[in-house]
């Protein structure tokens, strides 16, 4: 195989790689924002279940909990979980299209789900830490102009919340495009599943490697787009 | 004729009673300060009228209307404490401007938002809009600084950032407007600006409650003083019978406290 042919193949096992981290973060982030109210609520049959499942799955290893994500259903079903029900999923999904990548889509729901639940469990202390440190002040100065509760929350308070929580934002994002990689758990052809393949199938081992500058380009124009977000909001101090 | 009627206001935190019967009146025009040590109550009765707290007990209302009444508070919504609560405008103590809104942002944001209620909005947005920047420019001309629309706050010094609070609270055109130590946060050589500000907001015949511990000022700009301590109005009356012939021994003592300080 010549480099060209892997580069090909790692780059489609990296448009799944980038599949999974696009999706989890377009859906943990609305869920990590319902996750962060709900564990501020002052109603404690919604904050406490709320608080015990942020600390159940932040405290297990993601890869675990894609495990227990994937086979617990089944289990559940039939007891025995010879037939995975998330193999019998056909998402009718047209990315990576080759006859023999189908078996994974159902898979690839699975994943998902882990990884969106996972993160908006890291979001939301985020969101909540950065929500709470915004002073009561700014609240009451909302409330005395006779703005209304959502009023002060999108025209006063959201945009400091950003503001401060946009580095630790940051981290949790860089961090999600290497845990991606924990989707080879359960065999999803993402990039280091397609070189851990090619080490099997070809005996070369340099694609593993090779992975590397993929992952290292892709982090670094993630670094150059949030730094450029951090800047855009220091024109002011909150 | 009162204007403002404050009637037997209680208020408790937890085990603490802070305001214990608040009763006082004031009229159309007026200026009355609060004074008081610290722990008094005078910044937990400014924080009831302006519905910040809710109190336990008491009413009070504005040209004879009640707006507010411990025994019917909870039937209240939402929409009724705002419209309630726009009679009255408050400067704080820490400003509390809107840090990622310029100056004239920081005056505009409540009218403008308050204008999208409005029946006719949608036809004449260009023009209500363009009539609540001219009146912000004014406003904001009004405390001096013209020159500062496009600042940020964090651009400003403590004594800008207050006067364009000021400004702010006057957008809304409040029929009262309340101070809550407006020069506590400030170094004293940025206090003047603040209280010429106010100076001529009284002049200007502006109704104002003003919680204070600028005792000269106090006794320049206001026509009724009141003294609080322990949650209960001590005295009151006018700047001269409150610092000048005080009757009561915790006025002597505080104001005595003040003149050797």
């Amino acid at each position: 195989m010549d480099f060209l042919t892997i580069t090909q193949d790692l780059l489609q096992g990296f448009g799944i790689t980038c599949l999974l981290f696009i999706m989890t973060l377009i859906l943990a982030i609305p869920l990590g924002l319902l996750f962060a109210f709900c564990s501020m609520s002052k109603i404690s049959v919604i904050k406490i279940p709320t608080k015990i499942f942020i600390w159940i799955i932040r405290g297990i290893p993601l890869m675990l909990f894609i495990f227990v994500i994937y086979y617990l259903p089944s289990l559940l079903a039939d007891g025995n979980a010879s037939l995975n029900i998330f193999n019998t999923i056909d998402l009718k999904m047209t990315i990576a299209a080759g006859s023999n990548e189908l078996l994974w889509q159902g898979r690839f729901l699975a994943v998902l789900i882990a990884f969106v639940i996972n993160y908006a469990c890291y979001f939301s202390e985020i969101f909540r830490g950065g929500i709470e440190s915004v002073s009561q002040g700014q609240y009451e100065a909302g409330y005395v102009l006779g703005m209304t509760k959502s009023q002060v929350f999108f025209k006063v308070v959201l945009k400091q919340v950003i503001k401060r929580i946009v580095p630790a934002l940051s981290n949790e994002i860089i961090t999600l495009v290497k845990d991606t990689a924990l989707a080879n758990a359960i065999a999803i052809p993402e990039i280091i599943k397609c070189a851990k393949d090619m080490a099997s199938s070809q005996a070369l081992i340099w694609p593993l490697f090779y992975t590397a500058a993929f992952y290292l380009l892709f982090v670094g124009i993630l670094t150059v787009v949030l730094n450029r977000v951090e800047k855009k909001l220091s024109y002011f101090k909150a | 004729m009162a204007y403002l009627e404050v009637k037997n206001i209680y208020k408790r935190f937890g085990k603490t009673e802070v305001l214990k019967g608040i009763d006082f009146s004031m009229k159309k025009g007026q200026v009355v300060s609060i004074i008081g040590s610290s722990g008094s109550g005078k910044t937990t009765l400014l924080r009831c009228l302006n519905f910040l707290e809710i109190a336990d007990a008491g009413t009070f209302s504005v040209n004879d209307k009640v707006l507010f009444d411990a025994e019917n508070q909870k039937v209240l919504t939402d929409a009724q404490v705002r419209e309630n609560r726009l009679h009255f405008g408050l400067v704080f103590q820490n400003f509390n401007l809107f840090p990622q809104y310029n100056v004239l942002e920081n005056v505009c944001l409540a009218p403008k938002l308050q204008a999208k209620e409005r029946p006719d909005y949608k036809a004449n947005a260009k023009k209500i809009n363009a009539e609540i920047e001219a009146k912000a420019h004014k406003l904001i001309d009004d405390v001096g600084l013209s020159a500062k629309c496009e600042a940020y706050p964090c651009e400003l010094s403590g004594g800008q950032q207050q006067r364009v609070a000021i400004a702010r609270a006057l957008a809304l055109d409040p029929e009262i407007l309340f101070f809550d130590e407006p020069t506590s946060a400030l170094d004293p050589e940025l206090t003047g600006e603040i209280l010429k500000v106010i100076k001529e907001l009284a002049q200007r015949d502006m109704t104002m409650v003003i919680v204070t511990h600028e005792m000269q000022f106090a006794a320049e700009v206001s026509d009724q003083v009141i003294f609080m301590d322990g949650g209960v109005i001590v005295e009151q009356g006018t700047p001269d019978e409150v610092f000048v012939h005080p009757k009561n021994e915790r006025t002597k003592a505080f104001l005595s406290r003040y003149n050797n300080a």
